[in-house]
C-alpha cells in the first residue's frame, strides 16, 4: 500500500515536472562518489546548467563498494542513467565491450587529453575511446606537521630515514606512528603495495614488463615491497587488526597518528576534519639520490550510456568535461582529483599543490594490478589485497605471498605461463 | 457424474499463483542460468561445465569448500549456543512465579526485528580496539589482556560473527518455545506431581519430551536461515569477508562471484551454479531431516 502512494507520488511529481518543463532534457549521471554528492549539486552542475540552458542535470551516485555491481545490473536491465561514471580499464572495457558505453573516439573534448591519460578507458590497442578523462588520484604519504615539529622530525626521503621517523615517533609514545589498518583489506595494497611499490619495479618500466611477461611477481622488484609492508605491522596502532578504513581516517584527523599512507581524495576530507597543519611527501626512495616513482593512477573518467535517449545532450555534457572550465572547476572543488587534460590548471590547496609537485620530481606510473592483469580468475587485485593484509600482520612471508600470487596469474595469463 | 468442484481451484489459484512467479519460476530459471556461460558477449549452453569448474578447478573448489565449512561452523554454534540458550530461557520464561517475565520476553525478542546493518554496525563499534567499549569494560574488570581484535584475526573472526547472530536471533527459539511449553495442559503436570515429578526432573520428563517437535522445526529454521545467510557478514567485513576469507561463507561467496567486487568482474552463471549448489546442500539438508527424523519423532495427543 506504501509502496502504491509512493509510485502514485512519483508518478505524479514526473507528470507536473514534464509539464512545467517541456522542453527540458534530463542527464542522470551514474557515480561511485557519493562523498562528491555537495560538490555536485552546489558547483558543477549549476554551472553547466548557466552555460547550457534546456539541459538539466541529476547526479545519483551509490556506494563505492556497491557501485559496480549495482551499475551493472542497472545496464542489463536497462534502467541505467545517461552518464556513467568510468572506473579505470577492465570495468569499463567490458561495459564497452558489452555494447553498454558507447563509442567517443571523435568528440571534440577528447584531443585535450594525452594517450597516457586515455589509456585507461581505451581498447587494448589503443583505437577506441569510451569515456572522457576526469581525474587522477596520487598515492604519497600524510603526515602531522605538528607531530613532526614536536618530536623534531624532519621529512624523510629514504627508506631508513622513514623507518627512523617511525621508530622516533614509537619510542615517544605519543602518537601512533602510522594509521591504517587491515580489516578492510584494500588499504593495505592500495596504500600500501601500489604506494611504495614504483620505487622498487621502477614505475613503468617494470609494470609494463609484468604485462608483457618479462618480470614476474615473484622476481626482487615485486617481493621487495612486500618486505617493506612486513615491517610495518610493528607501527600500526594496537589491534589494527579491526581497524577499518574510516577508524584509520578518524584516527588521523584526531592527530592521534603522525603519518597516513594515503591517496590525495583524501585531501578534502582531511582538510574539513584536521585542525592542525598537514604536510605530504612522496613514497621515500632506497637510496638517496634514486629516481622516485610515484602513483598517479587514472582514477576516474565519463561515459555515455549507448542506450541513452538523450545522446546529443549527453555529448554536450562531456564535451564541456574535456573543457578547461570544467577542468579547473573539478580540481580545485575535489582538491586531490588532479585533472588528467592538458590545460594548464592553477590550484589552491597548498596539500594538492604538495601532491602535484611529485609530477615535476618523479616518474609517474599508474597501479600495477589494473590493466590487463585482473582479467581472470584468480583475480591479482583481490589477491593482492589479500597478500598484503597477510604480510602486514605476519601471517605470509613476502616471499610465499609473491610465489601464489605468481602462481595465481601463471594460471591463467598466457605471457606469464 | 462427478462434479468439478470449482471452488478448490479457485480457492487455491491466487497463492498458487503468485508463489509461482515470485518463487518457483526464479528457483528453476537459476538453476537453469547455472548451464549457459557467457561467450563472446552471448549466451551459450554448456552443459555442467560451470559445474566442473566449481569443483575441479582448485581455484574454485577451495574457495567453495572453504566458505562450506566456514558456513557448517556458523551453524552449529547457532545449534550449539543460540537453540539452548532459547530453550533455558523460555523454561524461566514460563516459570509462574517469575516477576518482569513480559519485559525481559520483549527485551530478549527486540533484537531480532533490528536491521542486519545496524547489528553488524553496533557490534562493530563496540568490539572495536579503538572506540569500542568492549576493551575498556575488560580493564574496568581487570581482564584487559582477555581483549583481541577479534573481528580482525582469523582464529576468531567467524566465531565472534556467529555469537553476533546468535545475540541478535535467540529470541525466535525463545518465543517458539514459550509458545509451546505455555500450550501443555496443566492436567499432565499435574498428574506429573501426583506421581512425584516435580521441577528439573519435571522439564526433563515431561515437558522436553512434548517440546521436541518444536525444537526439531527450530533446528531445520536455523539450517536453512544460516546456510542462506550473507547479510551480517557483508556488513561487518565486506565482499571480501577478511580476514583471508576466514568468515566467506555461501553467501558472500555467491554475492561477489554473481555481482563481481572491485576490479572481479561479475558472473552470472558462475554465480548461478553457486546458488545451485547452495540449493542442493540446503535441500540435503531438509530431507535428511524431513525423512530421517521427523518421521521417526512421536508426538502426543492431549
Amino acid at each position: 500500500m506504501t509502496r502504491m502512494t509512493f509510485m502514485g507520488g512519483l508518478l505524479a511529481s514526473t507528470l507536473l515536472a514534464g509539464t512545467a518543463l517541456a522542453q527540458d532534457v534530463t542527464l542522470t549521471i551514474e557515480s561511485w562518489r557519493n562523498d562528491d554528492l555537495a560538490i555536485w549539486q552546489d558547483s558543477i552542475i549549476p554551472a553547466f546548467e548557466a552555460a547550457n540552458p534546456g539541459i538539466k542535470v541529476n547526479f545519483t551516485p551509490s556506494a563505492p563498494a556497491e557501485y559496480n555491481a549495482a551499475l551493472n545490473a542497472k545496464l542489463d536491465a536497462g534502467s541505467a542513467g545517461d552518464l556513467i561514471t568510468c572506473r579505470p580499464f577492465d570495468a569499463s572495457l567490458a561495459l564497452y565491450d558489452a555494447g553498454h558505453l558507447a563509442d567517443i573516439t571523435d568528440l571534440e573534448g577528447m584531443a585535450n587529453f594525452s594517450d597516457v591519460a586515455k589509456s585507461g578507458w581505451s581498447t587494448d590497442d589503443g583505437a577506441v575511446q569510451f569515456c572522457v578523462p576526469m581525474a587522477s588520484v596520487i598515492h604519497g604519504f600524510i603526515y602531522n606537521k605538528d607531530a613532526f615539529a614536536d618530536l623534531g622530525l624532519s621529512v624523510p626521503t629514504t627508506e631508513a630515514e622513514f623507518f627512523a621517523a617511525l621508530d622516533a615517533i614509537k619510542a615517544d609514545g605519543g602518537y601512533i606512528p602510522m594509521a591504517m589498518g587491515t580489516n578492510d583489506q584494500w588499504e593495505a595494497a592500495t596504500m600500501g603495495y601500489n604506494n611504495i611499490g614504483p620505487n622498487y619495479w621502477k614505475g613503468e618500466e617494470g609494470r609494463l614488463a609484468l604485462i608483457a611477461g618479462e618480470q614476474s611477481l615473484t622476481d626482487e622488484p615485486w617481493v621487495a615491497p612486500y618486505r617493506q609492508l612486513a615491517k610495518w605491522g610493528d607501527y600500526l596502532g594496537d589491534g589494527y587488526e579491526a581497524q577499518t578504513y574510516p577508524d584509520s581516517q578518524n584516527i588521523f584527523t584526531l592527530g592521534r597518528a603522525a603519518i597516513y599512507p594515503a591517496g590525495s581524495w583524501e585531501i578534502s576530507g582531511f582538510n574539513a576534519q584536521a585542525d592542525f597543519e598537514m604536510g605530504a611527501f612522496p613514497p621515500p626512495v632506497q637510496a638517496a639520490g634514486d629516481t622516485c616513482y610515484i602513483s598517479d593512477h587514472t582514477d576516474i573518467a565519463l561515459g555515455m550510456n549507448a542506450k541513452t535517449e538523450n545522446a546529443d545532450a549527453a555529448k554536450t555534457f562531456l564535451n564541456w568535461v574535456g573543457s578547461p572550465e570544467f577542468a579547473s572547476l573539478y580540481a580545485n572543488a575535489l582538491p586531490g582529483f588532479f585533472s588528467l587534460s592538458s590545460h594548464d590548471v592553477a590550484m589552491e590547496d597548498p596539500l594538492a599543490q604538495e601532491f602535484v609537485s611529485w609530477r615535476g620530481k618523479c616518474e609517474s606510473s599508474i597501479r600495477s594490478t589494473y590493466q590487463i592483469l585482473s582479467r581472470g580468475t584468480p583475480n591479482l587485485e583481490n589477491e593482492t589485497w589479500n597478500a598484503s593484509v597477510a604480510v602486514i600482520k605476519g601471517d605470509e612471508t613476502p616471499e610465499a605471498a609473491g610465489a601464489r600470487l605468481q602462481d595465481g596469474l601463471a594460471s591463467w595469463y598466457a605471457p606469464q605461463q | 457424474m462427478k462434479r468439478v468442484r470449482w471452488h478448490i481451484l479457485v480457492f487455491l489459484a491466487p497463492a498458487v499463483l503468485v508463489y509461482t512467479a515470485v518463487m518457483i519460476i526464479p528457483l528453476f530459471n537459476t538453476l537453469r542460468l547455472a548451464l549457459y556461460a557467457e561467450v563472446d558477449q552471448a549466451r551459450v549452453f554448456v552443459g555442467l561445465q560451470n559445474f566442473r569448474t566449481l569443483f575441479g578447478n582448485a581455484v574454485w573448489s577451495e574457495q567453495f569448500w572453504n566458505a562450506l565449512g566456514n558456513n557448517i561452523w556458523f551453524f552449529v554454534i547457532h545449534m550449539a549456543v543460540q537453540n539452548p540458550i532459547g530453550i533455558a530461557l523460555a523454561a524461566l520464561l514460563s516459570q509462574r512465579r517469575l516477576r518482569f517475565a513480559a519485559f525481559y520476553r520483549s527485551a530478549i525478542f527486540i533484537p531480532t526485528i533490528l536491521s542486519f546493518v545496524i547489528v553488524g554496525f553496533a557490534w562493530k563499534l563496540i568490539l572495536s580496539p579503538i572506540w569500542g567499549i568492549a576493551p575498556g569494560m575488560l580493564d574496568a574488570v581487570g581482564l584487559k589482556s582477555l581483549y583481541a581484535p577479534w573481528l580482525g584475526r582469523e582464529g576468531t573472526a567467524l566465531t565472534t560473527l556467529a555469537l553476533i547472530s546468535v545475540w541478535q536471533f535467540v529470541g525466535i527459539p525463545m518465543m517458539l518455545i514459550y509458545a509451546a511449553l505455555l500450550s501443555i495442559p496443566d492436567e499432565i503436570l499435574e498428574a506429573g506431581e501426583c506421581d512425584g515429578i516435580t521441577g528439573w526432573s519435571a522439564f526433563w520428563k515431561i515437558k522436553l519430551p512434548l517440546i521436541l517437535p518444536s525444537i526439531g522445526i527450530i533446528s531445520i529454521l536455523t539450517f536453512v536461515g544460516n546456510f542462506n545467510a550473507f547479510d551480517l557478514i557483508y556488513a561487518a567485513q565486506g565482499a571480501l569477508a577478511g580476514p583471508d576469507f576466514s568468515t566467506d561463507i555461501l553467501g558472500t561467496f555467491l554475492y561477489r562471484t554473481f555481482f563481481g567486487f572491485q576490479l572481479q568482474l561479475g558472473d552470472p552463471h558462475m554465480g548461478a551454479a553457486i546458488a545451485s549448489a547452495m540449493f542442493a546442500v540446503i535441500l540435503l539438508g531438509v530431507c535428511i531431516y524431513l525423512f530421517g527424523i521427523q518421521t521417526r519423532m512421536r508426538r502426543y495427543q492431549f
